[in-house]
C-alpha cells in the first residue's frame, strides 16, 4: 500500500467517471492509462451535454428567441471559465477551435499571410523542436514550404530533455516564430518555457506554445508564461472531443488576418469586400461546437473544484511511484526523463525486443489500456533509434494500484513472449 | 483479490490471447524463415504501415512462371514478422497463379472479422500454415500488421511481371 499525502481521494473522484466502473474482456476492471491520448469525462460533463440538447439547443449569436439567448449565454459563459482557468488578460483572447491542431494551423497560417512586422517572409526562420507532436511540425512545414522560409529545430538530449546548447544560435535575428511543446506527449518532458520566451523575445520572435499536455495537468497561467499564443484541446482535460482553444495576445489577434471565412466572423459583407468582426469572433467562422464548448466549461469547473495544484501534485506522486516501479522491471528502458524533475505524467518505454504492439495487445487482454506506436511524434522514435514505444499516461483519477496492475501486466507480457 | 480468482482469470485471458498468438505465429516470430535480402531478384518494394511504423523491404524473384525466391528485411510486431515468414514459406516454389490464390484467400481471411476460424477451416487446403492467423481477423488494429508483407509481395510480383513483359531488366 502506497501512502502519500499528495494523492487525491481517487475513490471519491472515480465515482464521478462512469466509464471507470466498466469492465472489459469479460470481467476485467478497466485500467485506463491512455490519458495523454484522451481523458475520460465525469458525469457532470456528460450531463451538461445532455442538458444543453434537452433544454437550450439553438444557434449562438443569432436570433432573439429564448433558446438562442440561453445558448449564447452558456457558450460565452464557458469562454469566461476558460479565460479564468488560464488567467487570460481578457476573455476576447480565448478563441475556440476544433482542437489543438486547428489552433496551431490557425497561427501557422495567419503568420504566413500577415503583413509586416509579423508576417513570415522568404528567408525567415521558424524554430520548433524534435519532440513536437506532428500537429506542431506539419503546419510549420507547410507554411515554410509555401513561403520559402527555413524550418529549424531544437534537438533532444539522451535524457529526453530539450537540447539548449545552441539556443542562441538557433533563435537568432532571422527567427520569426518559435513554436514549442510545453510538455512532450511522448517523453513527458516539461520544457523550460521561460528560457525560450526570453531568448525569442530578445530577437523579436513570437512564441507559440503547444499546451495540449500541460493545460489538463498543471496550473496554467498564460500571462506568467509569457508566450504569445497557447494552444490546447478539450478532450484531454475531461471535456469532449471537437473543441480546442487558442489563446493569443489581444494586440496580435487584432492585427493578424482572419483564418477561416464565413458566418459569425464578419462585420459587414458586400459582394466586393467584407470587414471582420472583433475578437474573438473574427477567428470563429461558422457555427461553433456549442455543446462541446459548454461541456468544456463544465470540465473546467470540475478541475477547479479539485484544484489544479492538487491535480499536479497527485500526478507528480503517481509518476514518481510509476518511474520507480517501471525501472525495477528487467529489460525495460524508459524513453524520456527517468527522474521526476520537470516531468509530466506520460511515461514511454520499450520492453526488451518485444514490439510495443505486442506489449499493448497483451496488456489489453488484461484490461490495461496503454498507447503504443510513435504517438504522432515519429522524429522522437527516430532520434532514439526505436520503431515505437509503449506509453502509460496518468491523470487525476489514476491510482498506485493501477501502476501495480501495469507492472503485473508487463510480467505477463514477458512470460508470454518468452523473455 | 483471491489467488484462485486471479488464477482463473489468467487462464481465460491466455486462452483468448492464444487465439491470436498461436504457437506457430510465436515460433515464426522468434525464428523467421527466409529473412534477409538475397540476390538475384526481379523486383524490390518497400512498404510501410503508417499507423504503427512497421516496415518491410520485399524482394521477389521469378523463374518463368514460378516464384523462385522471396526475401525480405523487416521490422515490426510479432504478427507482421510471423506473417512475412509464413508467407515466404508458403509461396516460394508456387506458380504465380497459385500464389495469387493463396494471397487472395489470406486477404479474405483477414477481412472475415469474427468468422476467421470458420473461414480458415474451410480454406485450410489453400492457406496451409496461414490458418494460424485466423484469430487476428477479429482485431481490426492488427489486420494491417498481418497483411503488410502480403501486400508488399503482391506489389513486388506485379512489378516483376510488368518488367518481364516489357522486357526491362529489373
Amino acid at each position: 500500500m502506497v501512502v502519500n499525502s499528495q494523492f487525491l481521494d481517487t475513490d471519491a473522484i472515480r465515482k464521478d467517471f462512469p466509464i471507470l466502473q466498466r469492465t472489459v474482456h469479460g470481467d476485467k476492471p478497466l485500467v485506463y492509462l491512455d490519458n495523454a491520448a484522451t481523458s475520460q469525462s465525469p458525469q457532470q460533463v456528460i450531463d451538461s451535454i445532455v442538458e444543453y440538447y434537452s433544454l437550450h439547443n439553438a444557434n449562438v449569436h443569432r436570433g432573439i428567441h429564448v433558446l438562442a439567448e440561453e445558448a449564447t449565454a452558456l457558450y460565452e459563459g464557458a469562454r469566461d471559465k476558460v479565460a479564468a482557468f488560464i488567467n487570460a488578460g481578457a476573455r476576447e483572447e480565448v478563441v475556440f477551435t476544433k482542437n489543438s491542431s486547428e489552433a496551431l494551423n490557425l497561427v501557422a497560417n495567419v503568420l504566413g499571410w500577415a503583413e509586416a512586422p509579423y508576417g513570415i517572409r522568404p528567408g525567415d526562420e521558424i524554430v520548433i523542436s524534435e519532440m513536437e507532436h506532428h500537429s506542431n511540425i506539419v503546419p510549420w512545414q507547410l507554411t515554410a514550404e509555401r513561403i520559402g522560409a527555413k524550418l529549424r529545430w531544437f534537438g533532444i538530449t539522451d535524457e529526453g530533455r530539450l537540447d539548449l546548447s545552441n539556443v542562441n544560435e538557433l533563435i537568432n535575428e532571422r527567427t520569426k516564430v518559435v513554436s514549442l511543446v510545453h510538455v512532450s506527449n511522448i517523453l513527458g518532458t516539461v520544457n523550460p518555457v521561460e528560457t525560450i520566451v526570453k531568448r525569442a523575445h530578445e530577437v523579436g520572435a513570437l512564441v507559440v506554445l503547444d499546451a495540449s499536455q500541460s493545460a489538463p495537468h498543471l496550473p496554467l497561467d498564460v500571462q506568467a508564461l509569457g508566450a504569445d499564443f497557447v494552444a490546447f484541446t478539450g478532450h484531454k482535460m475531461l471535456g469532449p472531443t471537437g473543441v480546442g482553444v487558442l489563446w493569443g495576445r489581444r494586440d496580435l489577434l487584432e492585427e493578424l488576418p482572419p483564418f477561416l471565412g464565413g458566418g459569425e466572423m464578419i462585420q459587414t459583407v458586400t459582394m466586393e469586400k467584407s470587414t471582420y468582426a472583433g475578437l474573438p469572433h473574427k477567428y470563429e467562422a461558422g457555427t461553433p461546437p456549442i455543446s462541446e464548448v459548454i461541456a468544456l466549461g463544465t470540465a473546467v469547473d470540475y478541475l477547479n473544484g479539485i484544484g489544479m495544484d492538487k491535480v499536479a501534485a497527485h500526478e507528480h506522486a503517481i509518476t514518481e511511484y510509476a518511474l520507480g516501479r517501471l525501472q525495477d522491471v528487467e529489460g525495460l528502458r524508459i524513453i524520456g526523463p527517468a527522474t521526476n524533475e520537470d516531468r509530466g505524467a506520460a511515461i514511454s518505454f520499450v520492453l526488451g525486443d518485444i514490439h510495443p504492439h505486442d506489449v499493448g495487445q497483451v496488456l489489453d487482454e488484461h484490461g490495461i489500456a496503454v498507447r503504443v506506436g510513435h504517438h504522432c511524434a515519429r522524429p522522437v522514435c527516430v532520434r532514439f533509434g526505436i520503431p515505437a514505444t509503449t506509453r502509460a499516461s496518468f491523470y487525476l483519477y489514476s491510482t498506485p494500484a493501477e501502476v501495480d496492475a501495469l507492472i503485473v501486466g508487463l510480467d505477463q507480457v514477458k512470460r508470454f513472449f518468452g523473455v | 483479490m483471491a489467488a484462485e480468482h486471479r488464477e482463473g482469470r489468467e487462464v481465460s485471458t491466455e486462452m483468448q490471447l492464444e487465439s491470436m498468438y498461436q504457437e506457430i505465429i510465436l515460433d515464426h516470430y522468434r525464428h523467421p524463415h527466409h529473412k534477409g535480402l538475397r540476390e538475384p531478384f526481379a523486383s524490390q518494394v518497400h512498404h510501410v504501415n503508417p499507423t504503427c511504423g512497421d516496415e518491410v523491404t520485399m524482394r521477389v524473384d521469378l523463374k518463368g512462371d514460378v516464384i523462385s525466391d522471396i526475401s525480405y528485411e523487416s521490422q515490426g510486431c510479432s504478427i507482421s514478422q510471423a506473417s512475412a515468414s509464413v508467407m515466404a514459406d508458403l509461396l516460394i516454389g508456387k506458380s504465380v497463379e497459385q500464389a495469387r490464390e493463396v494471397q487472395e484467400t489470406f486477404l479474405r481471411l483477414m477481412q472475415s472479422k469474427l468468422d476467421g476460424p470458420e473461414f480458415a477451416e474451410e480454406h485450410e487446403e489453400v492457406l496451409e500454415d496461414a490458418v494460424a492467423f485466423a484469430g487476428v481477423a477479429k482485431y481490426p488494429g492488427r489486420v494491417k500488421c498481418a497483411l503488410l508483407s502480403w501486400m508488399a509481395w503482391k506489389d513486388a510480383t506485379a512489378q516483376a511481371l510488368d518488367d518481364t513483359e516489357s522486357g526491362v531488366k529489373a
